[in-house]
């Protein structure tokens, strides 16, 4: 079970948002490129956001470069899971790769700030602060073998090859 | 029933009868990163403990800091050249170019495989490569296992009928087509181009609307190999590696739409969208600070024509920087032994060394507080060109170089 906070954003935030590529000199000093995650989306979000919340998105989230960074400084931030509308393919499937599961909903039933309680076996989403019930889109099962291990390299650590 | 280009590709690649939806695991004919998602991709892979599949077909490619602005940026260059020296495979220097044009002038084939760490890997889909960008994880995979898995993509067919009016280019029909279907109306699908307007196209046309497919969400987008594409291989001296390609004539696709080419108009797109487009007209008049012509959308000799029959014995508007990036070392030659930058630089521009210049933001153009931006690349997003007070629109190099002589968004064809 996954509890947080939710910290929303609008829609098309792109990988340039959450991670500018003015900042690609910092990308081989992780926790000094994890200082500016949505900088040029929200300035303070670097501040507020704490260990377990959740980055909720509305449509087409993760849009633009291929730069896993995107996902790994979200990550880095402590976010437990990221929820959009729809997310870009690239960046749906670097977050996995990485461990950090994405969940397709409604999330125009999400305000800023509610607190969510997220079930990914049981495929729910519970807002305490509203009291609705959201469920979220089946991950396909090449991708929750991935997530099972904690993202694809600790995969191939573990099977040595790809399976579907 | 029939097969899209892309089934085809990954039924060859993977050895599966695959249709739209399924998953498969396909073979990888070239796999490459660039320096700002390299270095990741390699830490990746040391720590996956695999080996180089194929070194040959493994390419570093250093073109986005290149040369590069920084100490951070130069000791990631050396990380780079210590891993291909350790490990053979190849890396392409600061200087060579984009690694999506050198990508389609060297390595891709009609029917490969190609993964980059690098949205717009897309490029090599302008001659019937499956050429799509993954991540660093992905691509660290497909160093290591020589192959990943794919989700065979459904497919958009674009048909295009009729000739461009003077002034109107590729770049117009991919700003046109990403306006109409939206910055996620190809989410993980192929967009497969066709029709008469295509078959006559350049290769370089090709490869501008295949390289911005990636801006409508798409997986792929592919072009099919023919008489054009063998011209342009031989060109590149690679005669072998062409063979024909084409989708069959009952393929299914999820939709079809329809384009006729001699509707439309020069396209710009608007901060901060790549589907925010207008016409030239609309925007007419609009201030711009600086003109970028080049990088891998728009980088290549036809590009460089198109923008030196209109600067040539003229100058930029006062108070405007006029900045041309040539895609690759080939073009830069090819533009220099006809005499196009000289008469560039002549008419008043910087020519700055093949790679992907001011585009991401990183060195040689980044904008100031309110300025604006026409540039033939291929994102406008907020803070692309490394400010996010500052705004970015896109255009073909006609618009863009006619834009350049008044210092506001100005129809090529008025100055044609």
């Amino acid at each position: 079970m996954l509890m947080g906070k939710a910290h929303k954003f609008g829609d098309s935030i792109s990988t340039d948002h959450i991670i500018p590529g003015k900042y690609a000199h910092l990308r081989s000093n992780l926790p000094e490129l994890a200082k500016h995650v949505f900088e040029d989306a929200d300035v303070n979000f670097v501040n507020k956001v704490k260990k377990g919340d959740f980055v909720v998105g509305g449509s087409n989230f993760g849009l633009g470069s291929s730069r896993e960074h995107a996902p790994l400084v979200i990550k880095m931030a402590g976010v437990s899971a990221i929820l959009a509308k729809s997310v870009a393919r690239i960046f749906f499937r670097n977050a996995i790769n990485l461990g950090l599961p994405v969940l397709i909903c409604d999330t125009d039933r999400i305000n800023d700030g509610d607190e969510l309680q997220i079930d990914l076996a049981a495929g729910t989403i519970k807002d305490i602060t509203n009291g609705k019930e959201l469920t979220f889109g089946k991950i396909p099962d090449v991708m929750l073998a991935i997530l099972d291990e904690g993202g694809l390299i600790p995969y191939i650590k573990k099977h040595g090859d790809i399976k579907i | 029933m029939g097969k899209t280009l892309a089934e085809k590709i990954l039924i060859e690649k993977s050895g599966m009868d695959a249709k739209a939806g399924d998953i498969v695991i396909a073979k990888v004919d070239l796999a490459f990163v660039q320096d700002t998602t390299g270095p990741l991709t390699v830490r990746q892979f040391q720590e996956s403990g695999m080996s180089l599949a194929n070194p040959e077909r493994t390419v570093l490619f250093i073109d986005h800091a290149a040369p590069s602005p920084n100490a951070n940026l130069s000791n990631d260059h050396i990380f780079l050249r210590d891993f291909s020296r350790e490990n053979n495979c190849i890396l392409s220097e600061a200087g060579d170019g984009v690694c999506h044009q050198i990508v389609v002038e060297t390595y891709a084939s009609p029917g490969d495989v190609v993964v980059g760490s690098d949205s717009h890997t897309v490029t090599a889909g302008g001659l019937g490569a499956f050429a799509t960008g993954m991540g660093s994880s992905d691509v660290a995979v497909a160093f290591g296992l020589g192959k990943n898995w794919f989700r065979v993509p459904e497919t958009l067919k674009i048909e295009v009928t009729g000739d461009f009016q003077k002034g109107v280019s590729a770049k117009d029909l991919i700003l046109y087509l990403i306006g109409k279907i939206g910055a996620d109306g190809a989410t993980y699908k192929s967009l497969e181009f066709s029709g008469d307007s295509i078959s006559k196209m350049s290769m370089a046309g090709r490869f501008t609307i295949a390289n911005m497919t990636v801006e409508a969400g798409a997986k792929v987008g592919l072009f099919p190999a023919d008489e054009k594409t063998k011209q342009y291989l031989e060109g590149e001296g690679r005669d072998s590696d062409y063979r024909p390609l084409a989708a069959d004539t009952d393929a299914e696709y999820e939709q079809i739409i329809e384009i006729d080419a001699t509707k439309l108009e020069p396209t710009v797109s608007r901060p901060h969208r790549v589907d925010n487009t207008a016409t030239v007209k609309e925007l007419k008049g609009t201030k711009i600070q600086q003109v970028v012509i080049g990088t891998c959308t728009n980088g290549r000799l036809e590009d460089l024509a198109v923008a030196t029959g209109i600067l040539k014995k003229r100058r930029p508007a006062r108070d405007l920087r006029l900045i041309i990036a040539p895609a690759s070392r080939s073009v830069l030659l090819d533009a220099i032994a006809v005499g196009y930058i000289a008469e560039l630089v002549e008419a008043g521009a910087i020519i700055l060394p093949p790679g992907c210049g001011p585009c991401l933001g990183l060195h040689q153009g980044a904008l100031g507080d309110g300025e604006a931006c026409l540039s033939t690349a291929n994102r406008n997003f907020e803070g692309r060109m490394g400010n996010p007070k500052s705004f970015i629109y896109l255009a073909s190099p006609a618009t863009a170089a006619a834009s350049a002589l008044t210092g506001e968004i100005t129809d090529p064809r008025e100055v044609l």
